[in-house]
């Protein structure tokens, strides 16, 4: 089983950092989101972000790539410090896939069209070449024969292996996935968290806010859990799980295991 | 009520008045006669009036001299013309107005509706008292406002708003320069030609070669300096042979030049301010109809901005943007037929205003300009859905 496999294959981590992220805060107004915020992303690291809903961890994740603005602290990616420089912004979210809840494909275009729009306009590569590397992709996430079909033509499963595989044509360094499982009927994410098994295996480094318990325990390095926009624990998935230190995180680890 | 022995399963008596086939045909062949019926009772007691009347029917007076002037003309046009001519002068002034109005109309309603979407406070709010002001005023009393208000209170000719360059400003019009073409003057419109057909084989090649190599070439600036440079060229070569007639006064008005008739100015400017606010308001929907997912996955690609708009954002919303923008355009057209409250020399102003005036044939005329604006309507129509088609999106 794929599961199993990578956990057993205990990836390689380098010492390289990726992200880094330091006493960052954000605020919508007067609402303080995000509080002193500090992580550290090694390349080939997996991180599963979770807890209860409005506790800031798509809000963190969406900084990573500038889809939300921080205020204060230092958010660097790769070497690259996020200011409101539009050209390192762009640089950076060239490098930095991202996946959404709610895929967030392009519909007036094609499948293998959803795939190739950015390596053509972004990498300025040749179409042939661009729509090559969409098919190389769509084969990676077994639906190569939707290619020509239209994004409202197929499954929820489907679509979201799509952006996914979308994504991956750019050739990121580190993948953000937004609650990637969220919005598919119960039937369609075991397929999705297979692609993102796969993935890991193969060394992307990755940050995944999601409520799939089972995909934090058998991919992730760590576990953060965050609540009200502070991250309360951060910790291996083994002692995440068995030995959780926080009274909130018991909390929440009694509620979602629950059921 | 069921008898001892087992009776067979009652078979429903079969009527023809329960069959949907006989009774859709039934109804259509009544509404098909009464139609009929209708069409010829309106015929015959028109046709047994006009006798009693002694009004003679027909197209005849088409070819009949008008004996009146018409003070903006596209075509050689005298009082001595027919009433035909008339007819096309007025439908060609229609055609002008409306034309240039669209055009004009979709270019201020695009920019204000974005504008209006701007994340500047004071363009946004701008746009937005624009929309409200002009949206919710009357057509009519607008064109009484440009006429009325602003063209005929600006000075006579003789005291004109000057201009640098030989353009006036006065309660007669607004004059400007006209081209006099001289030997020679061909070379450019040639030069011209060539240029755009220059700038068509640039664009293939760059469309092919980005397919090929992914390089991006600037064909818009090259295009521009090429539709600049060769007619320059052309001008030089044959020594410029264009000349600018400047109007000048002389007595009580402007000699020369061309002008453009406050009537012109006023309906056209009513027409596109009009317009312009319901088309900003159809551009703002439809771009805010575009999920905001859809410009974050875009930018998470590295995507840029204009780029996002360009290849994600507008084709999406261009297809909730024409239904309602085809309306705007026929809005528009029909609209233009108010030019007979301030006499603007449209088609209803001359044709089913003073020609039917002066010959009576009601029949025809009001006939003919209905027909006139609903084949314009039509085509209009026909043309913007052939377009939606085109840009339709693809769904199950």
């Amino acid at each position: 089983m794929t599961e199993q496999a990578a956990a057993e294959k205990g990836l390689a981590v380098s010492d390289e950092v990726m992200i880094d992220i330091r006493n960052m805060h954000k605020w919508y107004g007067q609402f303080h989101v995000l509080k002193d915020i500090n992580i550290t992303v090694k390349k080939g690291e997996r991180i599963v972000v979770c807890g209860p809903s409005g506790s800031g961890k798509s809000t963190m994740i969406r900084c990573i790539n500038r889809l939300e603005e921080h205020q204060k602290g230092q958010i660097i990616v790769q070497g690259v410090e996020l200011t409101s420089d539009l050209k390192q912004i762009e640089a950076i979210r060239r490098e930095v896939g991202m996946v959404f809840q709610h895929f967030n494909l392009f519909p007036h275009l094609t499948v293998l069209e959803n795939c190739a729009l950015a390596p053509i306009w972004v990498r300025k590569m040749p179409r042939a070449e661009a729509e090559e590397i969409g098919m190389k992709y769509l084969e990676r996430v077994k639906i190569p024969e939707q290619a020509k079909k239209y994004p409202g033509q197929l499954s929820g499963g489907q679509q979201q292996r799509v952006a996914i595989a979308r994504s991956l044509c750019m050739s990121p360094n580190v993948m953000l996935f937004d609650e990637p499982t969220s919005a598919l009927d119960p039937e369609m994410i075991k397929e999705v968290l297979d692609t993102m098994i796969e993935l890991a295996e193969e060394g992307m480094t990755m940050i995944v806010v999601t409520h799939e318990m089972g995909f934090a325990k058998t991919v992730a390095n760590r576990v953060i859990f965050m609540d009200e926009g502070q991250i309360i624990e951060e910790e291996e998935p083994e002692t995440f799980f068995e030995h959780p230190k926080n009274d909130r995180t018991k909390l929440f680890l009694s509620q979602i295991l629950a059921h | 009520m069921n008898t001892d022995s087992t009776p067979l399963p009652k078979v429903p008596k079969k009527s023809v008045w329960n069959n949907p086939k006989f009774r859709s045909l039934f109804f259509q062949a009544i509404v098909l006669a009464a139609t009929v019926a209708f069409g010829i009772s309106i015929f015959h007691n028109t046709s047994v009036n006009l006798e009693t009347r002694g009004i003679a029917t027909g197209f005849d007076f088409l070819s009949t001299t008008a004996g009146f002037g018409i003070i903006q003309h596209f075509i050689p046009y005298t009082e001595e013309s027919t009433y035909g001519a008339t007819f096309l002068v007025g439908l060609i002034n229609t055609i002008v107005v409306s034309a240039l109005g669209i055009i004009l109309a979709t270019i201020l309603g695009v920019i204000v509706g974005i504008a209006r979407l701007s994340k500047n406070w004071l363009i946004a709010k701008l746009a937005a008292v624009y929309i409200e002001i002009f949206r919710n005023i009357p057509l009519l009393l607008q064109i009484f406002f440009w006429y009325f208000v602003v063209l005929r209170n600006l000075p006579s000719p003789r005291q004109s708003v000057t201009f640098v360059g030989g353009f006036f400003l006065n309660n007669r019009g607004i004059y400007s320069p006209s081209p006099v073409t001289h030997d020679g003057f061909s070379y450019i419109v040639w030069a011209v030609i060539l240029a755009f057909v220059l700038i068509f084989f640039i664009k293939r090649w760059a469309d092919k070669r980005q397919e090929a190599t992914g390089q991006q070439f600037h064909t818009f600036y090259v295009s521009l300096v090429i539709l600049v440079i060769l007619p320059l060229l052309a001008a030089v070569a044959t020594g410029f042979p264009l000349t600018w007639d400047k109007p000048a006064l002389s007595g009580f008005n402007f000699k020369g030049g061309m002008v453009i008739i406050p009537e012109f100015a006023a309906l056209l400017l009513s027409l596109v301010i009009y317009t312009a606010s319901f088309m900003a308001e159809t551009v703002r929907a439809g771009i805010e109809s575009v999920a905001h997912g859809q410009t974050e996955a875009a930018y998470a690609l590295g995507l840029r901005p204009n780029s996002t708009l360009r290849l994600v954002i507008l084709p999406q919303a261009l297809r909730v943007i024409i239904p309602p923008m085809t309306s705007e355009f026929l809005n528009l057209t029909k609209n233009s037929s108010l030019a007979t409250a301030i006499a603007y020399p449209d088609l209803v102003a001359v044709f089913a205003g003073t020609t039917l005036n002066q010959t009576g044939q009601a029949i025809e005329i009001i006939a003919m300009t209905m027909a006139v604006y609903l084949s314009i309507s039509l085509l209009i129509s026909a043309v913007m859905n052939w377009y939606n088609a085109s840009v339709a999106l693809v769904e199950r």
